[in-house]
């Protein structure tokens, strides 16, 4: 990791020259990379770090802008990289540090009632409660006959709270706008002061859907700042409960699609598959969700089956989704659903960096487990990422489903490897009380999770789990122009991003 | 029509619960069962009152007590503590009175939890063939819908019950919130409640819904969902089961064979201890 102050370059856009900007960010973007995400640390007195962060070359860089207590303002960067735009928005509404030439200064994650303070900032309470402003936002679309429908936070079905604002003239969804402030619990608030190891629990419930993956990123900074080597066979175990994790997800957005398209019978058949699918991750540690297995060191908890009745109940389990994809996949009532819903062009989906499989459809192949690997990755043959450029409902679906399949391939390697090993002397190395700042990263169901991790003396200073859902949530709009209303639970299946992740 | 014979092809997949025990049970960390003799020396109770992440163990003298509606399922009191804490399957954990979480049961308790049930199944009456359900997400983390939305897969396949969801708040019985209490879903949770008619049941599903969990109290999150509506049945878990989240249903509306307004004892084995 490479730290790097602010060197002479132009800054673009409304910003005046006393603002700080991020030029080396914009060149390295400008250059190719791939921007993963801008952060806020607190610092004494009012003042405050951004840490900007890209992914070049199978490493991630990182440049640091401090921010004076008395000009909490810096030049925006989401003219010229749109993936920055949510990023900015959440720092303003959290740190209250103002991005100067924003395109769409809208709330995000806590609209900030007037006169009241941000809630991370110098002068903000933390753990007072505070109430959102709920004033509707202004239209962006304007026009004859042009209106704007508000879809939630309470919808019809078992949904996470979320409001898609469609300003429409008719059927089809010219703009949308995805509010997420409903959600928002001040997760990132709760972590300074704890210990690393109630973090990692914390970690596990910034996504609850994606518990594993987030407690691997976390756990993966806090190992980093502790220069901790983490016993192999724990690496293997976490790997078994991450794939599961992944195959679960997968499947979890096929409910959804076949749900959303009405196939009753399909809907049953793969709501019983996730439904195996997480019996099996709680015979193997108790909670479905994975939950208490990944710890900063090591793991909580050793499988509770063995290496070889693991191989066991996943080859019936493989074998069994496998045809009933063939035949999902072979209905055309479905597949004419998925086929050319909610483009997301690959132009888009390189402007807004989009990661995980929703990038991955849209020909942004990068995948953490094999640019970046982390822990027993590195040692297993992970089969080529699954890429595809279709960029609709369809092309997410079927790398999905190879996805699914590289997973499984996965878990009979990890499950292999433990069965040759044996138990190791000890699951978890010790890990001493860490100082300093990492990143940790992992890649969910969703796409890539990073974790900033700033501790003093064992003791969590801040951490920003950054969601892939987050992230990709920014690319949403960009997938709906050429659609309709009965579009619409397609797109949001197909994105797979959980509201709980984003507005964290 | 391939779907046709593959929907047949598996059987029956549904589980006989609440009339018989699910083969599952076994398989999950549903619950802390503490024991009422206490089996570890005092440094092995303060250690895991320490070690415990949302506080949720308190000790006073000899009598140890938690508190479900905080456990988050971690199990390390378990590990400190395994003469008094015990990682247990069973998942009938639902609680009629925020206290009731609270185990074992202090002096008193009993007689006001027993109030409780008794005016709710005075409440709700008429509702025993069949409930409609309305979910409302407060600040959940996710995994809460998840377990949710597995009630209508066919495995739970809580029709079979006379559990159906519905859209709209004016068709529903029940109320299920999951979530901290966010502060932005304060009105529309508000307004959803305001919208059912009478008789209505709100039950709050996992531990972050009774106390907010891991998030607790912040300035977005309201430390759990009874403060911005009338809570009558919390479901404690991280996130709580399926079956978890199906037995607090019925047992808010006395579906379940047990009739616990009769104030009789519960023949599901609900675990008090």
């Amino acid at each position: 990791m490479t730290a790097e102050m602010a060197d002479a370059e132009g800054s673009k856009g409304a910003a005046s020259s006393a603002v700080v900007t991020f030029p080396a960010t914009r060149r390295r973007v400008r250059d190719g990379a791939r921007f993963c995400g801008l952060f806020a640390l607190r610092r004494p007195a009012g003042g405050a770090q951004l840490l900007s962060v890209v992914s070049a070359d199978g490493a991630l860089v990182v440049e640091e802008v401090p921010v004076a207590a008395g000009e909490r303002r810096y030049s925006s960067l989401a003219h010229e990289i749109p993936a920055s735009g949510w990023y900015e928005r959440r720092i303003r509404d959290l740190f209250g540090i103002e991005p100067v030439g924003h395109p769409r200064p809208d709330p995000l994650v806590f609209p900030v009632p007037p006169g009241a303070y941000a809630p991370l900032g110098p002068a903000g309470e933390p753990e007072a409660a505070m109430s959102p402003d709920l004033t509707p936002l202004a239209p962006h679309v304007h026009g004859e006959g042009v209106f704007a429908i508000p879809y939630g936070p309470v919808r019809s079905g078992v949904f996470e709270a979320v409001e898609y604002l469609l300003e429409t003239s008719g059927e089809d969804i010219p703009h949308l706008r995805t509010r997420i402030f409903y959600k928002h619990r001040g997760v990132e608030s709760r972590f300074a002061g704890m210990s690393a190891d109630d973090g990692v629990l914390l970690a596990e419930r910034v996504e609850g859907v994606a518990s594993v993956a987030h407690a691997l990123a976390f756990s993966a900074a806090v190992e980093q700042l502790g220069e901790v080597a983490v016993p192999l066979q724990a690496e293997l175990v976490r790997v078994v409960h991450a794939e599961l994790e992944r195959v679960a997800n997968h499947l979890d957005t096929m409910v959804r699609h076949t749900e959303a398209a009405g196939q009753a019978v399909a809907y049953a058949v793969f709501s019983h598959h996730k439904e195996r699918v997480q019996r099996l991750r709680a015979r193997l540690c108790g909670s479905r969700f994975g939950r208490g297995v990944v710890v900063p060191g090591g793991i909580g908890q050793s499988l509770r089956l063995r290496p070889a009745e693991v191989l066991a109940a996943i080859a019936p389990l493989q074998r069994r989704i496998e045809e009933d994809v063939r035949r999902l996949m072979g209905t055309p009532s479905f597949v004419d659903r998925l086929r050319g819903t909610g483009v997301l062009s690959r132009d888009d989906a390189r402007r807004f960096a989009v990661v995980g499989p929703v990038g991955r459809a849209s020909g942004e192949a990068e995948d953490v487990r094999t640019s970046r690997p982390y822990g027993a990755y590195a040692r297993l043959g992970h089969r080529v990422v699954a890429h595809r450029t279709g960029g609709d409902a369809l092309a997410r679906q079927l790398v999905r489903i190879d996805e699914i399949a590289g997973s499984f391939h996965l878990v009979r390697q990890a499950a292999d490897m433990l069965g040759e090993l044996g138990e190791p002397a000890s699951w978890r190395a010790t890990v001493p009380p860490v100082s300093g700042r990492a990143i940790g990263w992992a890649e969910a169901p969703q796409g890539e999770v990073l974790s900033v991790v700033e501790a003093d003396g064992g003791r969590l200073a801040q951490v920003t789990q950054r969601t892939a859902s987050f992230h990709n949530l920014a690319a949403y709009p960009a997938a709906f122009p050429k659609d309709i209303f009965t579009d619409v639970a397609f797109i949001e299946a197909s994105f797979g991003l959980s509201i709980a992740g984003a507005a964290c | 029509m391939p779907w046709i014979p593959r929907g047949v092809r598996d059987g029956i997949v549904t589980s006989r619960y609440p009339r018989q025990p699910d083969g599952f049970g076994p398989f999950f960390f549903g619950h802390v069962h503490v024991a009422p003799a206490l089996g570890d020396g005092p440094e092995a109770l303060a250690d895991a009152v320490r070690a415990c992440p949302t506080g949720a163990i308190t000790l006073d003298g000899d009598a140890v007590r938690l508190d479900r509606g905080r456990c988050v399922l971690c199990g390390r009191c378990v590990v400190l503590a395994p003469g008094t804490f015990r990682a247990d399957p069973g998942f009938e954990t639902a609680a009629f009175e925020r206290r009731e979480l609270v185990v074992p049961p202090g002096e008193g308790d009993d007689a006001e939890v027993a109030a409780a049930r008794a005016r709710l199944a005075r409440r709700v009456r008429g509702l025993r063939r069949s409930v409609h359900v309305r979910h409302v997400d407060a600040g959940s983390d996710g995994s809460e819908e998840w377990e949710v939305a597995a009630l209508t897969n066919p495995v739970y396949d809580v029709q079979r019950l006379g559990v159906f969801f519905t859209a709209s708040p004016k068709h529903a019985d029940v109320l299920l919130v999951t979530g901290a209490g966010s502060a932005g879903m304060e009105r529309p949770l508000r307004e959803t409640y305001d919208l059912m008619p009478e008789p209505k049941v709100v039950v709050a599903v996992g531990v972050d819904a009774a106390s907010g969990g891991m998030v607790g109290e912040r300035y977005a999150a309201r430390g759990g969902v009874a403060q911005l509506v009338p809570v009558d049945v919390f479901v404690p878990g991280s996130p709580p089961s399926p079956f978890g989240i199906l037995h607090g249903i019925l047992a808010a509306v006395g579906i379940l064979g047990s009739r616990p307004h009769d104030g009789a004892e519960d023949p599901a084995g609900r675990s008090r201890t």
